[in-house]
């Protein structure tokens, strides 16, 4: 697909007394004022264009991004699968669009809420859930700080430690930070396991607990899990549960099984609610009944029948609240709907596909030349692919590989993640990709592999049919232009 | 990779430099392999004058685009100076670390004594070593 | 199967490719101890089934007539606004990490940011944070990194603002030991006193929160307490609303002018109002805009203009280095997204009004919340609570409890507003009021009379 080229900025396309003056509020009769001293004095640069102006410059915009729609987008981590329309048409029927959070407590948004609680609980093995955070990143902070007010309720004040592995994504040490706990890293083995050792080595009486993500963030599961569990428990710690890959057990392994404490799930990733180009997530998080006390609030209770938000007066030793109302409530709803279309069954299909198709690509990519970085290891939902070698002998980067992939038609993978692996590719296809595509997108990247060799300048100059060529993102950080409407109002 | 490590100055395992200056205060910046690392420079943040800092304190940030890392105070000591021209000029420390580059000079608190750092040859050595 | 392609053939060639007699073989390194069983879930529905199942759980909660507002507010939103924002182009794409395959999203965010510094009146803008509650949490945490003047940790949180905000703060920040200190508000006015903050003059404090209009509807005096702050070396966080920007004095030029720079430090607020729905609270978008100087303080993804190879003008995200992902314990904040698909809605919101429709929903609204004010404090035991000017919500004061009036309205079909009894029980029988440009006098009038009604009838019954 030709992806739209350069589309002035909306300010060029501005002239003053211009409007879409249907979406103007008719004046309202009367003498309501605000007073002078507090009055703005020129109004603010915002564009004046038409309603077809409006439509038109955003509709360009919109075609100049790959989607999951358009594309094959197999970013690792990211679990970028098919968002079922069903999910958005639904979750926008007006009564749930215009209904204020403070009005009375709607019985029937309630019970979707309390029945996805029901369900998130059951495919975690958590007895008790939270919808409230409002992305990954938050549920991560409601968990770690779950873990801080628990330790704090037993008055053991020496728990300042949070322990990472090295493999782990960097939210996880920047929550912890964030909870006032200090972050130690452990390494990982060569198997991409947690090198036990280093871990016995580093728990004790300061060990607030460890956080994980199981697959671990190098695409295989940790088979040791029940031992860590075991370190870290026994030490007095508890363990977090980075649910970023939970698509790859769904319905297979339960984190409550392996001894987790607490848990957040990424509805966006999993239960397929939209990236949206970044947000808006939902980060719901579960908890072993050692937590449940300390969970963050709201949550949808039921008492007879009848649905109810539980507060403070449920919850008196809850971190608190994290949003101004109950989270991405209509993020919620669509993991909501998800989940009723996939049913049991669906479920379990998800990780059943996601690492077959996983497996599958990654055995036509070796076979093609590519090396895995963890050959020895099943694929989970994804897989690293590492580039070292093409690296020393034609002087091309992982980064350049993902540009011409996208010369090709397909979304570049996720570039130098995990840290540890060199020159990598973190390959996520998802379950709701069709075994052509997956060949498709390996002809490709065995089409750039002969490219490396006779051609490598067609790699590192690439992408060559995009909007723009590679930016320079030196100049973007030191001659900041951040704002194209002139500063100040 | 060649690295430039001049011979008249101390180092850290972190890759600071210092230099002993004429009056007694001693500069600091960061060596060549670590800007070379590091790649171009989009800020440098130094510490304000008259700022105490303790040995091994995290007292400055280089930024690049790739990367943005502490920078720390390789003595105790008080800042008697900092080199504002890296404010709108970062990479004057990737053209020149040891020169234009520097980053701030240091009042050292009990003597400026240097003899627990590094020589320009055990530097060489950890960087070796470091690289394998 | 669910959104799952594959044929009998194609997992058949697929598993001999990889070497596994099953898909089960595929999951052999889970020990087999941790296997679970069957999940305890429904079965599944069909889009049909499930399309029956939610119209009817929506039909429970109906349409009222809302005039509730507490920081969520019920404002028009043009045809196109959605109908761009959910093209699969936005809707299911990522953050834009691959520029040259975004530049779509990253040109939207630069545009709103630039939006964004214009009503504020700021330098400059992130791309958004989850909502506005965990803003106001961002920017204290983003005050104690800016303030080089302070070291207490302490930050001055006025009563007057949203209470759920300042609980947000205490619950986020909190955990790196920053406190927070109430200020009082003045009964009569329904709004913060610089008498209540001059106990403070020459303490240590780094930043104070300013809400304008605050949680009661009422319009502080931000000058003066901008000019106390700074005359302090306090910082001035800014809560805003962004509908009341398009008549109320930008947060870049509240207070005088000192040493060339003049206004609020940080601004942050709630985005919803932009043409986001009510939609049960979520989700929203929180924004967030600052002086040049602070930049590399503020959290969140934030998107640059540059040029390619060729020369080309292109947008990228830039000053990464501070983020998550390469800072790790060390990042402003472990905020990962923004909430993109929030903004291209307000984006689009923004343009379709302009400088010259906001301004007409903002005056609108107030001026709609005037005339409510005027018929609901004609009905027998109501009364306006606070002589301080407001914007488009106002408290109202009873003779008797707002849960039973509440209620009755209810039955009716009419949400009647926030009752405040719980929130301040110093200021009584309070209920908190919104009009936006969305009511029309009939509204009003309807309110009015089924108020009357309630009061009636719960003055009968007691």
């Amino acid at each position: 697909m030709e992806l739209k080229s350069r589309e002035p900025l909306i300010f060029e396309l501005s002239k003053p007394g211009r409007g879409a003056v249907t979406q103007f509020p008719p004046p309202v009769a009367g003498s309501a004022q605000v007073p002078a001293n507090l009055r703005r004095k020129a109004p603010p640069k915002l564009p004046e264009v038409s309603e077809l102006q409006a439509v038109r410059h955003f509709t360009r915009l919109s075609q100049m991004n790959f989607s999951i729609d358009t594309h094959f987008y197999p970013l690792g981590s990211c679990t970028m699968k098919y968002n079922p329309k069903a999910c958005n048409t639904l979750a926008m029927l007006p009564e749930f669009l215009g209904r204020h959070p403070l009005g009375p407590e709607p019985q029937g948004f309630l019970a979707c809420m309390h029945e996805l609680q029901e369900m998130l609980q059951e495919i975690t093995g958590m007895p008790a859930v939270s919808l409230t955070p409002m992305a990954g990143a938050q549920g991560e902070f409601a968990g770690v700080a779950m873990i801080r007010a628990y330790h704090r309720a037993r008055n053991d004040s020496a728990r300042t430690e949070i322990i990472v592995p090295q493999a782990a994504h960097g939210t996880n040490p920047a929550t912890a930070t964030m909870c006032g706990f200090v972050v130690k890293e452990i390494p990982c083995d060569a198997n991409g396991d947690v090198d036990i050792e280093a871990l016995k080595a580093a728990v004790g009486p300061s060990t607030a607990g460890i956080m994980l993500t199981n697959p671990s963030t190098l695409g295989v599961f940790e088979r040791k899990i029940v031992q860590i569990a075991r370190i870290v428990h026994d030490a007095g710690g508890l363990l977090y549960y980075d649910g970023a890959n939970l698509n790859a057990i769904l319905g297979k392994v339960r984190p409550g099984d392996m001894g987790f404490d607490v848990i957040h799930m990424n509805l966006h990733k999993t239960f397929s609610t939209p990236h949206g180009g970044g947000g808006p997530g939902s980060g719901a998080v579960g908890v072993s009944a050692r937590l449940k006390p300390f969970l963050p609030l709201p949550i949808v209770g039921k008492d007879s029948g009848r649905y109810r938000w539980l507060t403070e007066r449920d919850l008196p030793q809850s971190i608190g609240r994290l949003s101004g109302f109950m989270g991405n409530a209509g993020v919620n709803l669509r993991a909501y709907i998800y989940m009723r279309l996939l049913g049991r069954e669906g479920m379990v299909r998800v990780a059943e596909f996601a690492a077959l198709n996983a497996n599958y690509l990654m055995k036509r990519l070796q076979a093609v030349g590519f090396e895995a970085a963890y050959p020895e290891r099943r694929a989970s939902h994804e897989f690293i692919i590492t580039l070292k070698q093409e690296h020393k002998a034609y002087h091309v980067s992982a980064m350049d590989v993902a540009k011409r992939l996208l010369d090709y038609g397909f979304h570049a993978p996720t570039t130098y993640f995990p840290l540890l692996v060199p020159e990598c590719l973190l390959i996520e296809p998802t379950e709701t990709e069709a075994k052509e595509d997956l060949d498709r997108f390996c002809d490709a990247l065995a089409s750039i592999r002969e490219e490396m060799r006779h051609d490598p300048e067609k790699l590192t100059s690439a992408p060559h049919t995009m909007p723009v060529r590679r930016l320079d993102d030196v100049r973007a950080a030191k001659q900041l232009d951040l704002n194209g409407a002139g500063s100040a109002a | 990779m060649s690295n430039n490590i001049p011979s008249d100055l101390k180092y850290t395992k972190s890759h600071e430099w210092v230099r002993q200056a004429q009056n007694g205060a001693l500069e600091v910046g960061i060596t060549d392999h670590a800007q070379s690392a590091l790649g171009d420079l989009v800020f440098v943040e130094v510490p304000d004058v008259g700022r105490a800092l303790s040995a091994g304190e995290a007292c400055a940030v280089v930024e690049s685009v790739k990367a943005a890392s502490d920078v720390y105070s390789p003595l105790a000591g008080k800042v008697v100076a900092n080199n504002g021209a890296l404010a709108g000029k970062p990479e004057l420390l990737n053209e020149d670390p040891y020169g234009a580059g520097w980053l701030f000079r240091l009042e050292a608190s009990g003597g400026a004594n240097v003899s627990g750092l590094m020589s320009a040859g055990a530097y060489e050595t950890f960087l070796a070593e470091e690289s394998e | 199967m669910a959104y799952i392609p594959h044929t009998p053939d194609d997992i058949a060639g697929m598993l001999e490719v990889i070497g596994a007699r099953s898909i089960d073989e595929l999951f052999d390194e889970i020990p087999a101890e941790l296997r679970a069983g069957t999940l305890n879930v429904p079965a599944p529905l069909s889009e049909m089934e499930i399309a029956r199942l939610m119209t009817e759980r929506a039909a429970i909660d109906g349409r009222p007539l809302n005039f509730i507002g507490a920081g969520a507010y019920e404002h028009h939103i043009p045809a196109p606004v959605w109908a761009i924002a959910t093209r699969g182009e936005f809707y299911s794409a990522y953050t834009p990490y691959q520029a040259e395959a975004s530049q779509g999203t990253l040109q939207l965010i630069y545009e709103y940011q630039s939006m964004m510094c214009a009503l504020t009146g700021m330098e400059v803008s992130n791309a958004s944070l989850y909502d506005g509650a965990s803003a106001l949490a961002e920017a204290c945490l983003m005050a104690v990194r800016s303030n080089r003047s302070s070291s207490s940790r302490r930050i001055l949180m006025p009563r007057a603002v949203n209470p759920t905000y300042a609980q947000v703060a205490q619950a986020i920040a909190g955990n790196q030991d920053i406190g927070f200190v109430a200020v009082d508000f003045d009964r009569a006015a329904g709004r913060t006193l610089i008498e209540a903050l001059k106990p403070y003059s020459g303490q240590d404090f780094t930043a104070l929160v300013v809400q304008q209009p605050n949680f009661f509807g009422s319009l502080e005096e931000v000058d003066a307490l901008t000019d106390w702050a700074h005359a302090n070396k306090i910082m001035l966080i800014a809560v805003v609303n962004p509908t009341s920007l398009a008549l109320l004095k930008p947060p870049g030029q509240w207070g005088a002018v000192i040493d060339g720079a003049q206004g609020a430090d940080i601004v942050c607020g709630e985005g919803q109002a932009l043409g986001v729905p009510l939609s049960s609270g979520g989700p929203y978008f929180g924004f967030m805009a600052t002086r040049m100087q602070y930049v590399r303080q503020m959290p969140g993804r934030i998107v640059g203009r540059t040029v390619d190879v060729e020369g080309r003008p292109g947008f990228s995200l830039t000053l990464q280095a501070r983020e998550q992902h390469i800072r790790r314990s060390k990042a402003t904040s472990n905020i990962c997204t923004n909430q993109g698909l929030m903004v291209t809605a307000a984006t689009i919101y923004m343009t379709l009004l302009g400088p010259q429709g906001l301004a007409a929903v903002a005056q609108a609204s107030m001026q709609r919340t005037a005339d409510l004010v005027a018929a609901l404090a004609k009905v027998p035991g109501v009364k306006r609570a606070f002589t301080a000017p407001h914007f488009h919500e106002a408290v109202l004061t009873l003779d008797r409890a707002p849960a039973a009036v509440l209620a009755a309205l209810s039955r009716r079909g009419i949400l009647g507003g926030l009752d405040l009894s719980e929130r301040y029980p110093e200021l009584g029988h309070a209920l908190l009021v919104c009009a936006t440009e969305t009511k029309l006098g009939a509204d009003i009038d309807a309110y009015a009379a089924a108020l009357a009604d309630a009061m009636n009838a719960s003055r009968a019954a007691a």
